[in-house]
C-alpha cells in the first residue's frame, strides 16, 4: 500500500468510525422511542423533545391541507419543534395509507403516523401494524373511543350534515324525511359512492336511524335512499367543491367542517348553508395510530402528543372539526370559544354516538353487496 | 456538397458497408433488439409485473396463505352482476360507437375534402383522449338536471327529464362513453376505408355489379376484419373506463372497476383488497381475449391494406 493510500484509509477509518459514533446514541434512542408506551418512558415530554429533535423528520400520509385545518397543524408542529414533516398523498384513502404502511415497511418513507377510518384502525390493529402509545392526555378520551392499549384512538369528528344552496332550494329540508319532498327531486347528492366514501357511508348510515333501523339495521337507510332514488329525488352525482359551486348538486349530505368549509369557498357563486338533520344526529370520527418500528418512531410519539394537547386539538376546532377531547377541555375553559362558536349548530341534546364495530362491519359489508342493486 | 451528400445516400442505400450484411445470425438479432430495450424494461414494470402481482393477490387470504375463496367470491352475487354489467355496457358502447364511428369516418373519406378530414382527425385525437371527472362534468354541467341545455331547453317547452330518463342510468352512461368511443372509432377505422380503393369500385362498376352487390361482395368482407378489430378495441376501451362512471353513478351502477376501486382504495371496506385482486384477475382475463382477437383481426387486415 503506497502512503497516499493509507493515509486516505486512515482518514476514511476516522470518517467511519466519527459516523458510526455520531449515529450510535440515535440509534439507540430510536429504539428507546419505538417501544415507548408513554412520554413517560423516555424520560417525560421534554426527552421526547429532544429524541424526536434528532430524528428531525416525520412523515404522515392523505393529510389534505383544507381538511380540518391539517395546513396550520401541519405548518405549527413544523415550526414548533424544528422538525421537516414530508406530507405524502395527501388525497390518499385509509386504504392507501395501509397499503403505504405495508409496502414501504423498513424504509425510510415509510409513514410514522396515519389518520383512518376507524375500520382500517381496528384492521392494522389485528394485523399487528400499530405501536401501542398512550398520550399526556389519555384520561380525556371517552373510553368508547379509543383501544384499551393505545393501538389507536379517535381523534376528531363531525356531524353528517344537509348541506344546501339557498338560493336554489327555497325551503330548506331539516331532516331526511324532508329530503324525500317531491320538492327536492333532482336535487339530492352524496359525496360519492358509500362502499367508497366513508361521508356518504356514513350518511346512508345516519339515514338508518331516521328511518328506524338504528345502528344494528342499515337497510332501513338502504331502503331509504332507494325510494329517494325511485322518487328521482336522488342524484348519484359524486358531490365535490365544482358541483356545488356550479349549482349542480343543490342538496349534498357530508359532514359538517366539510360543509362549513364549502360555505366558506363557495362564497359569491352560491349561499352555502347546512342544518344537521333532526331525525339523525350521526357523529363518524377517524383514529389516529403509530405505526410499529417506522423511520421516525420519536418524532412519531410527539406528533400525537400534539395533536392531543390542548393548542392541536383547537387547531382542529378552527378547522370546524369537533376534536376528541372538546368536551373535557370545554369544561376547562381551554377550547377556543370563538371556534367554538363558529361550529355548526348541532339540534339541542345532541350527542356523540360511536357505533359498535361489529355493527359497523356488519353495516359495510351490507352497502358493499346491496348498493349497487339498489 | 450536393455531390457529396448524394453519394453518401446511394452508398448506404446500396449497402456500401459490407460488415453489416456479414454479421451472423444471433449478434444481428440482438442489435435489432437493442432498440426496443427501453420498450421492454418500461412494459415491464408498469404492465407485466403489476399483472402478475394482482394475479397473485388474487389466490392469497389476509394472512398471505393461497386461497380460491376471493375468485369463488368475484364469480356470484353482485360481483357477478357487476361482470355482467360492465361487459353489457361494453358491448352497447362499443358497437354505438363502432357504427356512428364508421359512418363519421365512411362520411369522410367519401366527402373527399381535405380541411374537413384534417380537423376531424385532430378533434377527435383529442376526444378519443377525454375522460375521467372532466368529462363526467361536461355532461353533468350541460344535460344534468341543472344543466346549461336542460335548462335551456325547458325554457322553450322541452323537458329531458320529464319522461324519467335522467343521466345517472345505464343509457345516460352509454351516451357519455360515447363522447370518446366515436372518436376512437373514427382514428382506427380511417385508414381502413382508405384502403379501399376507388379503382375497385369503378372496376366493379363496369362489370356489372350494383352499388349493394359492390357492397355486399367487395367492401364488406375486406372491412370486415379491421371493424371488428376496432370493435374490440372499443370494447376494451370503455371497459376499463373507471373515473367517469364513478363521479356519475356514485356506484348505483355496478361495475367491475367500480367494485375493484371501493375494495382496494376506499375508505369504507378495510380487509377485501384481495378481492378486489380477484376481480382485477377476471378483468385481465376478460381482456385478454379481447385483445388475442384483436391481435387475430389485426393480422389479416394488415395484409391486405399490404403493409
Amino acid at each position: 500500500m503506497s502512503k497516499r493510500l493509507k493515509v486516505l484509509a486512515g482518514v476514511a477509518g476516522v470518517a467511519l468510525a466519527a459516523s458510526m459514533l455520531a449515529a450510535m446514541p440515535a440509534g439507540a434512542a430510536a429504539s428507546k422511542a419505538a417501544t415507548a408506551k408513554s412520554a413517560k418512558d423516555v424520560g417525560g415530554l421534554a426527552g421526547l423533545i429532544k429524541l424526536a429533535k434528532a430524528e428531525k423528520e416525520l412523515n404522515v400520509i392523505a393529510l389534505p391541507r383544507d381538511w380540518a385545518n391539517y395546513g396550520e397543524m401541519i405548518d405549527t408542529f413544523a415550526k414548533k419543534y424544528g422538525i421537516k414533516v414530508n406530507s405524502q398523498n395527501p388525497d390518499g384513502s385509509s386504504a392507501d395509507e395501509v397499503a403505504a404502511v405495508k409496502t414501504l415497511k423498513g424504509q425510510s418513507r415509510q409513514p410514522d403516523v396515519v389518520d383512518v377510518g376507524v375500520a382500517f384502525a381496528v384492521q392494522g390493529a389485528d394485523e399487528g401494524l400499530w405501536a401501542p402509545y398512550k398520550v399526556a392526555t389519555w384520561g380525556d378520551i371517552a373510553a368508547d373511543a379509543k383501544e384499551t392499549n393505545g393501538l389507536w384512538y379517535y381523534d376528531y369528528g363531525g356531524y353528517i350534515a344537509i348541506g344546501y344552496d339557498a338560493k336554489r332550494v327555497s325551503v330548506p329540508p331539516k331532516s331526511f324525511k324532508d329530503l324525500l319532498n317531491p320538492r327536492y327531486k333532482g336535487q339530492v347528492a352524496l359525496n360519492g359512492n358509500p362502499a367508497k366514501a366513508n361521508a356518504a357511508f356514513s350518511a346512508v348510515y345516519a339515514s338508518s336511524i331516521a328511518n328506524g333501523g338504528g345502528l344494528q339495521d342499515i337497510t332501513k337507510g338502504l331502503d331509504f335512499w332507494a325510494n329517494m332514488k325511485k322518487a328521482g329525488n336522488f342524484i348519484p352525482v359524486e358531490a365535490t367543491p365544482a358541483t356545488v359551486q356550479s349549482g349542480q348538486t343543490p342538496i349534498t349530505l357530508d359532514w359538517d367542517y366539510l360543509q362549513a368549509k364549502y360555505s366558506k369557498d363557495a362564497a359569491g357563486k352560491v349561499d352555502w348553508k347546512l342544518v344537521v338533520p333532526s331525525d339523525a344526529v350521526f357523529f363518524g370520527g377517524y383514529a389516529q395510530a403509530i405505526v410499529k418500528n417506522s423511520p421516525h418512531p420519536a418524532a412519531a410519539r410527539l406528533w400525537q402528543e400534539f395533536l392531543y394537547s390542548d393548542e392541536g386539538q383547537n387547531i382542529w376546532l378552527k378547522g370546524g372539526a369537533r376534536p376528541i377531547r372538546l368536551p373535557a377541555m370545554v369544561k376547562k375553559g381551554t377550547a377556543n370559544k370563538s371556534a367554538i362558536k363558529s361550529l355548526p349548530v348541532t339540534p339541542k341534546g345532541a350527542t356523540a354516538t360511536y357505533p359498535g364495530l361489529d355493527d359497523v362491519v356488519t353495516a359495510k359489508s351490507l352497502v358493499a353487496l346491496l348498493w349497487g342493486t339498489l | 456538397m450536393t455531390s457529396a451528400a448524394m453519394r453518401s445516400t446511394s452508398e448506404t442505400t446500396t449497402g456500401g458497408n459490407p460488415g453489416r450484411g456479414s454479421l451472423n445470425g444471433p449478434l444481428r438479432s440482438l442489435r435489432t433488439y437493442i432498440g426496443l430495450f427501453p420498450f421492454f424494461i418500461y412494459s415491464g414494470f408498469f404492465l407485466a409485473i403489476p399483472t402478475l402481482q394482482v394475479m397473485i393477490l388474487a389466490f392469497r387470504n389476509q394472512d398471505n396463505g393461497w386461497t380460491l375463496d376471493n375468485v369463488k367470491e368475484a364469480v356470484a352475487g353482485v360481483y357477478l352482476l357487476s361482470f355482467q354489467q360492465s361487459l353489457w355496457l361494453s358491448a352497447i358502447s362499443a358497437i354505438t360507437g363502432a357504427i356512428f364511428g364508421f359512418i363519421a369516418a365512411y362520411a369522410i373519406t367519401v366527402s373527399n375534402i381535405r380541411i374537413l378530414r384534417r380537423v376531424i382527425q385532430t378533434a377527435s385525437g383529442v376526444f378519443a383522449n377525454t375522460g375521467g371527472v372532466p368529462l363526467a362534468f361536461f355532461f353533468i354541467a350541460s344535460i344534468g338536471t341543472y344543466g346549461l341545455l336542460t335548462t335551456a331547453l325547458k325554457k322553450i317547452g322541452i323537458d329531458l327529464y320529464s319522461g324519467g330518463w335522467t343521466l345517472f342510468t345505464f343509457s345516460g352512461l352509454v351516451l357519455v362513453y360515447l363522447y370518446f368511443q366515436i372518436p376512437l372509432m373514427i382514428i382506427v377505422i380511417l385508414p381502413a376505408i382508405d384502403g379501399l380503393r376507388l379503382e375497385w369500385r369503378e372496376a366493379a362498376g363496369s362489370l356489372g355489379a350494383s352499388k349493394w352487390q359492390f357492397w355486399r361482395y367487395v367492401a364488406i368482407p375486406l372491412l370486415a376484419p379491421a371493424f371488428t378489430g376496432a370493435l374490440l378495441l372499443l370494447f376494451a376501451n370503455s371497459f376499463a373506463a373507471y373515473a367517469t362512471a364513478s363521479a356519475l353513478t356514485s356506484g348505483t351502477i355496478p361495475l367491475v372497476p367500480l367494485q375493484i376501486g371501493s375494495l382496494v382504495s376506499g375508505n369504507v371496506i378495510a380487509d377485501k383488497a384481495n378481492l378486489g385482486y380477484a376481480l382485477g384477475f377476471g378483468m385481465v382475463v376478460i381482456i385478454g381475449f379481447v385483445m388475442a382477437g384483436y391481435a387475430i383481426l389485426q393480422r389479416k387486415t394488415a395484409k391486405w391494406l399490404g403493409n
